[in-house]
């Protein structure tokens, strides 16, 4: 498949992402919408990489071209995977405070 | 090298000190000491004596620049651990794990001052978030808290994800992580394509949340005041200041002004002048000190984005001068708002005549944050704008930025009058021989500095 398809897709995913990140107002749904981002990015850098790296397998099997696309996606699923840890933490001390996981529940609270 | 290894050990150490250190109070010590250590590995590092040898590939680029604003980063931690330490012991029962995380927090900032590889500014960008996500949150009953966590968090992981498609749509147009093939994208005439473009716009917007620059700044204000007042001044002075030096890391090439894909010039003077007017003229209308600084902290971002502006060697110099600057005067006045029972602007009503020593350090921090002559914040303001004077284009900026300048002189005065010509019972907490020492050092530090920068900026030669 060319490589647009790919681009097309995970620019789709992203705006979905950011779309939901500014209208949502559950916190978790907000949560699930950032992880999507990060998940259009990974795509898109496996595209790339396999865009890079494809033409020069066919001119040397042994090539390590645009192998680093793929060990980047690696590294952003091991910080996300930290980065929830903290993230569901955080939502859970705030659910046990008052009952609710809407952003804009603490807004009100405090005045 | 020195510093990241080293501060991701002592990190660890802090962790299990908390097994086996049951006197809360030691544990400040065995912080400072760990810190100090920090310190001279570091300096020992710029000057040639590093204790790891490890072909880095390129992934990580050590130069003078880079380790000169780490001893800064480093130092202000430890002036700030050895002022405030007691009352991070106070802000909640998991002292040595606070500490710890501090200690990843400046392994994040050693990883930001050195990358080579985009990978490296993205897990940079990660270690110094991280533990700060969690440092915010620490008072876990109060909603203010958890209300500056959550915005925190959703806010920074959001501005990594636009990062993120930022590197990755670099990576689809060069086929490379290396910091040279941003810097010549950032730097190029012509035929750079649409998706290299568009990479280096995302990773602008990206750093410009981290730096809280204006557009991107709304999450600043909630979260520096919603944090506990401790942790907040290490977040506005060395994580900030760190974010800075990532962000002029990435973006440090000679752009040729006119033929340039986009006139980098023009978007960042747009950013300059937005994050000036809002955070001056909002920081006007603030009732509480804390607030104030954290629009304060937005204005003195302003300036620090004019070393991106004129990416020249005296912008270099200057960002280092002001971090510091900065970092030790907002250290300060952090370390004395801690000390208050009340932090609203009456809360410092006749400070001076029941803590004189405190409220004339206080002015000293205040006026060098004013860029007022003698103090340190006035050289570092002077090279930031002399530098945008030598790129000859641009001039009325500069203008533009004194008079911003005089604006923020307002509301850093207020505080100064509170506490010397209103009448009132300021209230504090039990002041220490040993903190009162500790504010004269750092007030000396900058008065010396104002008076003969040559003495720190000598050392600046890289």
């Amino acid at each position: 498949m060319p490589i647009q398809y790919y681009i097309a897709l995970a620019a789709c995913l992203f705006c979905i992402g950011i779309i939901g990140v500014l209208t949502r107002r559950n916190a978790i749904i907000i949560f699930m919408c950032i992880e999507l981002m990060l998940n259009a990015t990974n795509l898109l850098l496996v595209a790339f990489s396999k865009m890079y790296h494809g033409p020069a397998f066919a001119a040397d099997a042994t090539s390590t071209a645009g192998i680093d696309g793929q060990l980047f996606v690696f590294f952003i699923m091991v910080v996300a995977a930290a980065e929830v840890s903290v993230g569901l933490a955080i939502i859970v001390m705030m659910y046990r405070n008052v009952h609710s996981v809407d952003i804009n529940f603490l807004n009100r609270l405090k005045n | 090298m020195n510093a990241i290894i080293l501060s991701a050990v002592l990190g660890v150490v802090m962790m299990f000190s908390s097994v086996f250190v049951k006197n809360k109070s030691a544990l400040k010590h065995i912080a400072a000491a760990g810190l100090l250590v920090l310190l001279i590995a570091n300096i020992a590092d710029t000057y040639g004596c590093s204790l790891f040898k490890i072909d880095l590939h390129n992934m990580l680029r050590f130069d003078k620049f880079g380790l000169f604003f780490n001893t800064i980063g480093i130092g202000a931690t430890l002036i700030y651990v050895v002022l405030s330490g007691r009352d991070i012991e106070k802000s909640g029962n998991y002292v040595a794990e606070y500490f710890a995380l501090i200690f990843f927090v400046l392994c994040g900032l050693t990883l930001l001052t050195s990358f080579g590889n985009l990978l490296m500014l993205f897990i940079g960008i990660e270690i110094l978030s991280i533990p700060l996500y969690i440092l915010t949150g620490s008072d876990k009953r109060n909603l203010k808290s958890n209300e500056a966590a959550i915005k925190y968090f959703l806010m920074g992981s959001f501005s990594t994800g636009i990062m993120l498609m930022g590197i990755a749509l670099i990576y689809g147009g060069t086929g490379s992580f290396q910091l040279e093939v941003v810097r010549s994208v950032f730097a190029s005439y012509k035929g750079v394509s649409f998706l290299e473009i568009a990479g280096l716009l995302f990773l602008l917007v990206a750093m410009a949340f981290k730096v809280s620059a204006a557009p991107f700044h709304f999450w600043t204000p909630d979260v520096y005041d919603g944090a506990p007042s401790v942790f907040t001044s290490f977040m506005a002075t060395v994580v900030k200041a760190a974010a800075f030096v990532a962000f002029i890391r990435l973006f440090d090439a000679r752009v040729t002004e006119t033929s340039a894909a986009v006139d980098w010039k023009m978007l960042f003077s747009i950013l300059i002048i937005s994050t000036l007017l809002i955070g001056n003229i909002t920081a006007v209308f603030q009732q509480s000190v804390k607030r104030m600084l954290a629009y304060s902290s937005i204005a003195q971002a302003g300036f620090m984005l004019f070393a991106l502006f004129s990416l020249n060697d005296m912008a270099k110099e200057g960002l280092l001068l002001y971090a510091a600057a900065y970092s030790l005067a907002t250290i300060g006045i952090f370390a004395i708002l801690i000390k208050m029972k009340d932090v609203s602007f009456e809360g410092y009503n006749g400070l001076a005549k029941t803590q004189p020593l405190l409220a004339a350090t206080n002015t000293i921090f205040l006026l060098s944050l004013a860029g007022i002559p003698l103090t340190a914040g006035f050289f570092a303001k002077y090279y930031m704008l002399a530098s945008v004077i030598k790129t000859g284009s641009y001039t009325w900026l500069v203008i533009f930025a004194v008079l911003f300048a005089a604006v923020s002189a307002y509301y850093y005065f207020r505080v100064i009058q509170a506490m010397y010509f209103k009448n009132g019972e300021a209230q504090t907490d039990t002041i220490t021989p040993g903190f009162k020492a500790g504010m004269v050092i750092v007030a000396a530090i900058i008065v010396i500095v104002g008076i003969l920068p040559q003495t720190i900026l000598n050392w600046f030669y890289f």
